[in-house]
């Protein structure tokens, strides 16, 4: 600093013109723009318009039109009607969040730090499903669950299920088709973290009296805590608004609020209760997404 | 000095660790004494911190023992022994400050009150006041220093140090080994220390072994070490020496007569390591006095002619290199006493020594002359 300090004040670099320097300071904002053009088209129009709509005259229909009549009442009414929906939402995507992590870290761990040569063959297995469609996948998970199934019979045959019992149409038929459909989005980001873990570190931790248990509170869980917060966001988000897997493994039991709104736009019309309720859930999903990331504190993710 | 009970000595008996077909460490068997600083000489790459890793647990041996005193550690998980690592790679958690790191094993052992203990390690490692940053925020010498304190808190029985200086300057260095060498002789600990630093080596450790391709090539006090090698890697690895390949001839009246390239010189037989068959004569290059001709060779003296090919002048002393008859160059350093004469490039000169300050090993038949020291890293052929 003290040596660089007066070759700079002694030799003044020459001011670059200012067109160039004009044209520098615009281009991350011209590089910005398609991408905000297309966000404002197919995001912001949309945002705005159901936002409208979910303030409209309830008492409209598609056949007569809607009034604009800031009925701000859309609201409390239905939230009173869809709460249980709303809770259970919640409920079981956190359920699905607990279960996939159980499945999830251990496997992240093993492919990040144990698979060696194995590795990208498992990261594949695990992105595989994907490759077909997740209505598909659920299809397929409804076979599988199915009261005449072999899943069940084996279960009735260990006493593990009432003679009469059954799987399909259930809560749990319905956690566990979130807990599949979005697992990998958890897995991955955790992976990413558990990948970057220096093996040597937790070397280090043994050598430093730290017990297995410790070795991994200590060291590997707040190192990979990155990957933990991310996955478990795009895994919690998209989980609690879907409304397949409550459509095909539940019923009207199990509806989420996602099967709500699913049925206010396209069964029964109603606009304006589809608009508030989404705009409901939105809000939710921000409330309980900033109230982690607070606790999680991790700076990285925002 | 013979104890009867090794109360914590830290033996290692016939340890193997193999990779694969590829022996690192090879049928390693010695004994390090409580509370003595022994030091680990190598060429890189000839297994020291594997050596280390399975004293520390964190390398199972694929044969032999490690043994605490009387108790055999070898299966013990590293988190149950009395053993402590300073690591070559530094191995900091980026997530933690450095107070946390350098607390972090007493934490683990659960002592709750830590704040005076790394308060007083941090300062010993010159780091006052750097608790609060993080591992990323430090230079490669400071993190160097905070391992050592992370290590050096818990006063372990045994502590492992792998290369624990090699990232800071020289008066640094002096400073820390200082420091080390008190902490090590106040506290009893016993230090096993990897070092590429003969120097830190020789002032430090009490015994000092060279490693070579996994197997301890000689192991003692330093200045045994020096003074009379027992082969020619170690004769070339710590220091420099002058070994002319020849024959012995067998010993007769304390001296072992040797024929090298014609000439005959003699070694005191206690200072032989063999005394019929192919040998090496070694002479280390400060042993040498470089004169203007035969003539001025003291009685009793042994001597060889040639010309002086190249002459550095390095402040304490003169480095010269001799060309012999056979075309060998030999090494001789005269000190830069003032007594000594300067011999000019391109001259003849003669190189005479004591017999006693030469030393006699024994040679592989195929073995020539061997004069460059053993270069610990292997040096790009012309960069
Ligand atoms: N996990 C491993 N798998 C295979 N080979 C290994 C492994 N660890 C070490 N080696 C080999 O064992 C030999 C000894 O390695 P080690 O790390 O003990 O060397 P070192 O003496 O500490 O060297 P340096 O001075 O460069 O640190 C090397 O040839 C190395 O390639
Ligand atoms: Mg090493």
């Amino acid at each position: 600093m003290t040596l660089l300090a007066p070759t700079r004040a002694g030799h003044p670099p020459p001011a670059p013109p200012a067109a160039r320097s004009g044209r520098r300071r615009l281009l991350p904002y011209l590089l910005l723009l398609p991408g905000a053009a297309w966000l404002l088209i197919f995001f912001g129009v949309p945002l705005v318009q159901l936002a409208s709509a979910s303030l409209y005259d309830p008492s409209g229909s598609l056949s007569t039109g809607y009034a604009m009549t800031w009925a701000v009442g859309n609201y409390p009414d239905v939230l009173q009607a869809y709460w249980p929906q709303f809770l259970r939402s919640f409920g079981y995507a956190g359920l699905a969040l607990v279960l996939a992590l159980l499945l999830g870290y251990p496997l992240a761990y093993a492919i990040a730090q144990k698979a060696g040569r194995w590795k990208n063959l498992l990261l594949v297995c695990v992105v595989a499903p994907m490759f077909t469609s997740f209505l598909v996948r659920t299809l397929a998970w409804k076979t599988i669950l199915s009261d005449n199934g072999a899943l069940v019979g084996l279960l009735r045959d260990v006493h593990l299920l009432a003679p009469d019992g059954r799987l399909l149409a259930t809560p749990f038929a319905v956690v566990l088709g979130l807990t599949y459909n979005f697992l990998p989005f958890l897995v991955l980001p955790l992976y990413a973290s558990l990948e970057r873990l220096d093996p040597r570190l937790l070397e280090a931790a043994t050598d430093l009296y730290a017990s297995p248990v410790q070795a991994f509170r200590r060291v590997t869980l707040p190192l990979s805590m990155p990957g933990l917060v991310a996955g478990t966001l795009l895994f919690f988000i998209p989980a609690s608004g879907d409304y397949i897997n409550a459509e095909l493994l539940g019923t009207p039991n199990e509806y989420m609020i996602g099967n709500v709104i699913d049925s206010a736009f396209l069964v029964r019309l109603d606009y304006p209760q589809g608009a508030a309720l989404s705009f409901l859930l939105m809000a939710a999903i921000l409330a309980v997404v900033f109230g982690y990331l607070r606790r999680a504190g991790t700076e990285e993710v925002l | 000095m013979a104890r009867e009970t090794p109360a914590g000595d830290l033996r290692l008996a016939n340890l193997t660790r193999r990779f694969g077909v590829f022996t690192a460490v090879d049928d390693l068997s010695l004994t390090i004494e409580q509370g003595s600083f022994f030091a680990l000489l190598g060429a890189s790459g000839c297994g020291k911190t594997t050596t280390l890793r399975m004293i520390g647990g964190l390398e199972e041996p694929t044969s032999g023992q490690v043994l605490l005193g009387d108790r055999d550690i070898t299966r013990l998980r590293p988190y149950k022994r009395p053993v402590n690592t300073v690591f070559q790679s530094y191995a900091l958690f980026p997530h933690l400050t450095i107070f946390e790191n350098v607390a972090f094993g007493l934490r683990r052992r659960g002592i709750r009150s830590v704040d005076d203990e790394v308060t007083r390690m941090l300062s010993l490692v010159q780091l006052d006041g750097y608790g609060d940053r993080r591992p990323a925020q430090l230079s490669g010498g400071q993190q160097q220093r905070v391992a050592l304190a992370r290590a050096l808190i818990n006063r372990p029985q045994v502590l492992l140090l792998d290369e624990p200086l090699g990232a800071l300057d020289l008066k640094l260095r002096r400073q820390m080994q200082i420091e080390l060498k008190r902490i090590q002789t106040e506290v009893g600990i016993t230090f096993v220390h990897v070092t590429h630093d003969q120097e830190e080596a020789m002032t430090m450790a009490d015994t000092v072994a060279v490693m070579n391709a996994g197997r301890i090539e000689q192991l003692g006090p330093p200045a045994d070490l020096y003074e009379f090698p027992a082969t020619a890697f170690v004769a070339n690895f710590l220091g420099q020496s002058n070994l002319l390949a020849g024959e012995a001839t067998g010993a007769g009246g304390g001296d072992v007569a040797v024929t090298a390239h014609g000439t005959r010189f003699s070694v005191p037989a206690g200072r032989s390591r063999a005394d019929h068959g192919p040998v090496h004569l070694g002479v280390r290059p400060e042993k040498l006095i470089l004169v203007g001709s035969a003539d001025q060779v003291p009685a009793g003296h042994q001597h060889v002619t040639g010309v002086v090919t190249d002459a550095s002048y390095v402040g304490v002393s003169t480095q010269y290199l001799l060309r012999t008859g056979w075309g060998t160059e030999l090494s001789v350093f005269a000190a830069n006493s003032g007594t000594s004469t300067p011999v000019a490039v391109g001259s003849e000169a003669v190189a005479y020594w004591d017999p006693r300050h030469a030393f006699l090993l024994p040679r592989d038949a195929a073995d020539t002359d061997r004069t460059s020291p053993v270069l610990d890293e292997p040096v790009g052929a012309s960069s």
